[in-house]
């Protein structure tokens, strides 16, 4: 089970983020990223106290968070395993690696493992289509994949 | 008649000096600098195909609808983002143009229902009108695969189709029509300036989103409406429009809420009205509208509304229904008895600021020519008569000085006890619009209103002085400015008396008046004071817009010469961007000053002991008049109660709701032999009354309003009075009942009369305003075309005076037994005594009035937000709900005076304004406790007023 935090801590640490990063010019994105990087995913109680603190509206702030997919709207897994299914990587074989992968995991893109273990997306390019099919596990990215490498990431995950 | 089409322009317009000349489809055009192509193309009468774009906001080029080709550019450039060049030469339809457009459509039409026939846009829906437009006449795409439009796709659940938003009780949001235009989003970014709008999601999931992802009644959203008219399609529709259908024609009509005077179209099936829509013609909204004006009008039809005259012996009686002819009548017979009776003296008439100038006129005339006396106020009494002392005595006229286009060039605005986004909305909206681009803002208010914060809004000084010191902190920045050297010595000298403004800066400069010491009296930090002060003499034109925060206080009159004196001393007055602003309360509260409301004044605000203006009128009246002051509304209550004052004729206005000292005005309308309450509904007032004169509604007559910044607009009737008569003819059957011989045929003859005899109004007539759309006054032969600016040049007066304002503190005080202050004010949703907005859906957003408390004050009391709670002041008491805010200071209370069964002004003291009379609303010592529900006062009142609102059946009056 993840544990969520109550929406008074939740005000209480985005208010600390944003003070801290509200100088910057342009300080939206670099906030979301802020939070993210605390909560594990930008909670939908943090959006109101940005909106406040930079003087912008609520919609504003949500019309931001939902525009970029890396904003979680809920917390990951504690890995966090991103498939390049673009054009490159599909022609490689792609669809095929995210059949296996799915099936290895017993879970489907957007999903995580029901221990919490690793969390399934699909990207769409990871610039590394010299070496498709690629993938990015925890932000460090692998190319050409193949049954092997994909045991090594599901071991990892696992462990 | 039909529809009133105005012309979308596709992108603001320029306001550049420098003209540029380039040739559309052969056709050579010349438009300032900076036009886009797509409205240099429409000036020229080629319309290109568009669906993001429309002029009421900046281009955003997201529908590539537009495009164009360019002589010697490559591609195909939207054509509302690229500006007009010097010999630019512009193809606007080309093979490759219509292909792409085609395709586009395409694309749009493959994701978007075809249920044209059954839609509410049928009609007036710019998809439609694109699609014929660039001549499509397939899909290739079909409705397989992902779309917004089905519920259920094969039978499966479609998650990407979203159901209809029909929270806000005004319009729709079906976000299956939606083609993702933005339009709606950016109006509310732009125009309305509340960003309450987002899109959410990108690409495919891309949605308008009402906050974050709420319902359109959760979010922020204030139901101005710029949104719905900026859709092109039926996903943002009034629900007026889908329950009617489309209008056939359309009247341009004036509103009858505020004092901003915002023209609208009223768009009409018959003599059924569909909507109002805001006019971009309209000089005071610039297309703009609120919640009130735009969609607030469904009091009209009220199941409330009285339709019939109606009389009674007591007040204690029920009223019986009666004819026309028996009721004006038996209204002239008493009056004449209890002039016979108590005197000439003994009767008189309040005029209302709802109404048109005519009918004003004609009710002011009433009294001066038929009642042979003065006896004539109106609301103005308990709102601006300081302003009108106050700039009468300072520069020479009772008005504000600048149209409110002046806005766009201000570059430091002040606002002292206004609440604009809530009470003249429209105008907020253009201000906002002006702070966004850089202006800077100082507030001086006790609440912490949503101007001095909201979403890119931030007041550089807001100073949330007590109530009750506004004299002590426009002396202190006054001290400021003199005793730092700010003034502007050359503006000074030549426009004022040097040796007037010596002795002022003498006065200001003193020790007690420096922010140190205000401050202290004030609660505001004396930083805050400087800053302000040092902000406004230097920022560049500085104008300062002022509310009833100011008028309504005892010192009222000081303050608005402190404030006259502040602009002045800073050479901000005589021309744009500058001068001083009363934000008037009421659609037609300047016209009706103007048209000698007052017991002093006659038409254009000559005192009535002059002579050669009472020649005037006697010579064309036929009558002596009193050259004699009449009586103030206090001054009527105090007769009345005395027992030499039985006789009052009240035109729209509800002064037992709306006065002071709720108690004193009920025992003073329990005193009269006769009280005749002319209005649209029962209001409080009628309680009181034994004649009830059925009134019309601003759409059921022709006349005029004169809004805020002296601007007279025509009010064009829409529908027949629903009444039998215009509230202009009622008043003229009772002149003719007590034999006086009028003959106006229409209201064009009374504002001929206006024009023969007050100078000020020499060349307005309706033929005039119907060419020139709208004038402000003076408008004669020295300023034909009206005067947007005042005292350009010099002052009306002659030198602008200026006068020493002593701070004498009001005797309501607080102390041990009532030690916080209560101030009053007004919301956005709903409008003065709410007689009108109280019968619309508008109670969604406010349905009772609070009390709004800070929480250091709400724990002190151990109170929760929502609690019922005692409010009570040396004048009475009553209960409410508390609302725990940190937006009112510690030891500041608030409220609303909306609802009548609140009873504010049960609370407020008999305390005002030393040179008017206009009352101390704005203050009042109060203390505030647990409660467990309604005072005895309102149960007892609650049961007089529903005792007094009896209507006999037929049966039971046999």
């Amino acid at each position: 089970m993840i544990m969520q935090p109550a929406s008074t801590e939740i005000a209480s640490r985005t208010a600390a983020i944003v003070q801290e990063l509200k100088g910057l010019e342009g300080p939206l994105l670099p906030i979301l990223h802020g939070i993210q990087e605390e909560f594990g995913h930008v909670p939908q109680d943090a959006l109101p106290v940005i909106a406040e603190a930079l003087n912008i509206s609520k919609a504003e702030v949500h019309g931001v968070v939902t525009f970029y997919h890396d904003y979680r709207s809920h917390p990951a897994g504690r890995h966090v395993l991103k498939l390049c299914q673009a054009e490159a990587c599909q022609s490689m074989g792609s669809d095929a690696v995210a059949a296996k992968l799915k099936q290895l995991l017993g879970i489907g893109f957007h999903e995580t493992a029901r221990d919490g273990s690793v969390t399934l997306e699909p990207v769409y390019c990871l610039g590394l289509c010299a070496c498709a099919p690629s993938a990015m596990l925890d932000g460090e990215v692998i190319g050409r994949l193949d049954d092997e490498k994909l045991d090594e990431i599901v071991a990892e995950v696992r462990s | 008649m039909g529809l009133i089409q105005e012309i979308d322009y596709g992108t603001p317009a320029s306001t550049s000096e420098k003209q540029v000349t380039l040739t559309v489809d052969g056709f050579t055009v010349t438009v300032p600098e900076g036009t886009s192509i797509m409205r240099a193309s429409m000036e020229a009468g080629i319309a290109i195909p568009k669906l993001c774009a429309t002029d009421m906001v900046d281009a955003f080029g997201s529908c590539r609808l537009c495009l164009v080709e360019i002589d010697g550019r490559n591609g195909t450039p939207s054509s509302c983002t690229t500006p007009v060049a010097p010999g630019m030469v512009v193809h606007t339809q080309t093979g490759r143009l219509k292909d792409i457009r085609r395709g586009v459509m395409e694309l749009y039409i493959s994701d978007h229902p075809l249920d044209c026939l059954t839609c509410a846009a049928n009609g007036d829906c710019e998809l439609q009108t694109q699609a014929g437009v660039v001549g499509l006449r397939d899909v290739r795409y079909g409705y397989e695969g992902d779309n917004h439009v089905f519920k259920k796709n094969d039978g499966a659940e479609n998650f990407k189709w979203m159901a209809k938003d029909e929270s806000n009780p005004y319009f729709t949001y079906d976000p299956s029509k939606c083609i993702v235009c933005s339009r709606c989003v950016r109006a509310c970014e732009e125009v309305q300036g509340t960003f309450a709008l987002t899109i959410e999601g990108r690409g495919f999931e891309s949605r308008v989103s009402p906050g974050m992802h709420q319902l359109f009644i959760d979010s922020e959203c204030v139901s101005c409406g710029a949104c719905v008219q900026a859709c092109p399609t039926a996903t943002l529709s009034e629900k007026s429009v889908i329950k009617i259908g489309q209008p056939e024609h359309s009247v341009v009509t004036t509103c009858a809420y505020c004092g901003v005077g915002c023209s609208f179209k009223a768009e009409m099936r018959g003599d059924e009205l569909v909507r109002m829509v805001p006019y971009k013609d309209g000089k005071a909204n610039r297309g703009h509208s609120c919640v009130k004006g735009r969609f607030a009008y469904g009091y009209s039809t009220h199941k409330e509304r009285i339709l019939n005259p109606m009389i009674r012996e007591k007040v204690t009686d029920p009223w019986r229904e009666v004819s026309w002819e028996e009721a004006l009548t038996h209204t002239a017979s008493e009056f004449r008895r209890i002039q016979y009776q108590y005197g000439r003296t003994s009767i008189g008439g309040i005029t209302s600021s709802r109404c048109t100038n005519e009918e004003t006129y004609l009710v002011q005339k009433l009294i001066r020519q038929g009642f042979r006396n003065n006896n004539v106020d109106t609301c103005a009494r308990v709102c601006h008569s300081p302003t009108g002392y106050g700039l009468g005595q300072t520069f020479g006229t009772s008005a504000g000085t600048q149209d409110f286009d002046s806005i766009e060039q201000t570059d430091v605005v002040m606002i002292i006890g206004a609440n604009p986004t809530d009470a003249h909305p429209v105008f907020a909206s253009r201000m906002k619009k002006r702070l966004r681009k850089g202006a800077k803002l100082i507030v001086l208010d006790p609440r912490r209103t949503d101007i001095v914060r909201s979403a890119h809004i931030e007041a550089q000084h807001h100073l949330p002085l007590k109530p009750g010191t506004n004299v002590a902190v426009v002396t202190a920045l006054a001290h400021v400015i003199v005793t730092e050297g700010l003034f502007d010595e050359a503006f000074i000298r030549e426009r004022c008396d040097w040796d007037e403004f010596q002795d002022w800066a003498s006065f200001v400069a003193l020790p007690e008046n420096s922010p140190e010491v205000v401050g202290q009296l004030a609660n505001v930090d004396p930083e805050e004071i400087r800053g302000a002060a040092r902000l406004f003499a230097t920022g560049g034109n500085g104008a300062i817009y002022y509310g009833l925060g100011v008028t309504e206080h005892s010192q009222g009159s000081t303050t608005v010469i402190a404030i006259a004196n502040l602009a002045m001393a800073t050479g901000n007055i005589g021309r744009p961007g500058v001068g001083v602003n009363p934000l008037r309360g009421q659609n037609n509260v300047q016209g009706s000053c103007d048209m000698g409301s007052f017991p002093h004044e006659l038409p254009g605000y000559r005192h009535v002991s002059g002579d050669a203006v009472r020649d005037i009128y006697e010579s064309l009246w036929g009558v002596k008049l009193d050259d004699e002051p009449g009586l103030r509304i206090p001054n009527m209550l105090d007769a009345a109660v005395d027992g030499s004052f039985k006789g009052l004729y009240v035109q729209g206005e509800d002064i037992l709701q709306s006065d002071p000292d709720t108690k004193h005005v009920a025992a003073g309308l329990a005193a009269m032999e006769c009280v005749v309450v002319h209005d649209l509904f029962l209001n409080e007032t009628a309680n009181y009354a034994h004649v009830f004169l059925p009134g019309s509604t601003f759409l059921e007559k022709d006349g005029t309003f004169t809004n805020a910044e002296r601007r007279i607009n025509r009010v064009r009737k829409v529908m027949a009075p629903k009444n039998g008569l215009a509230d202009w003819e009622v008043t003229q059957k009772l002149a003719q009942a007590m034999g006086i011989a009028w003959n106006y045929q229409h209201p064009s003859e009374i504002m001929d009369e206006i024009a023969k005899t007050t100078p000020s109004f020499a060349k307005v007539s309706f033929d005039y305003l119907d060419k020139m759309g709208s004038v402000q006054w003076p408008c004669n032969e020295q300023a034909p075309e009206g005067t947007p600016i005042m005292h350009i040049g010099g002052f009306v007066r002659g030198k602008g005076k200026f006068i020493r304002t002593e701070y004498v503190a009001t005797d309501e005080r607080t102390g041990p037994r009532f030690p916080l202050l209560l101030t009053t004010g007004r919301i956005l949703s709903q409008y003065n005594v709410g007689a009108q907005t109280r019968r619309t859906d508008n109670v969604m957003w406010h349905s009772e009035d609070r009390l709004e408390i800070h929480p250091h004050d709400a724990e002190n009391r151990g109170l929760r937000d929502g609690d019922w709670v005692r409010l009570t002041s040396r004048s009475g008491e009553t209960t409410l709900r508390a609302l725990i805010t940190d937006k009112v200071s510690p030891g500041v209370v608030y409220t609303t005076f909306h609802h009548p069964d609140t009873q504010a002004n049960v609370i407020t003291t008999d305390f005002s304004d030393w040179a008017t009379n206009c009352p101390e609303y704005k203050v009042t010592a109060v203390q505030v406790g647990a409660s467990n529900g309604p005072s005895e006062w309102q149960l007892d009142y609650d049961e007089q007023a529903r005792n007094s609102r009896r209507i006999a059946t037929l049966e039971a009056a046999e």
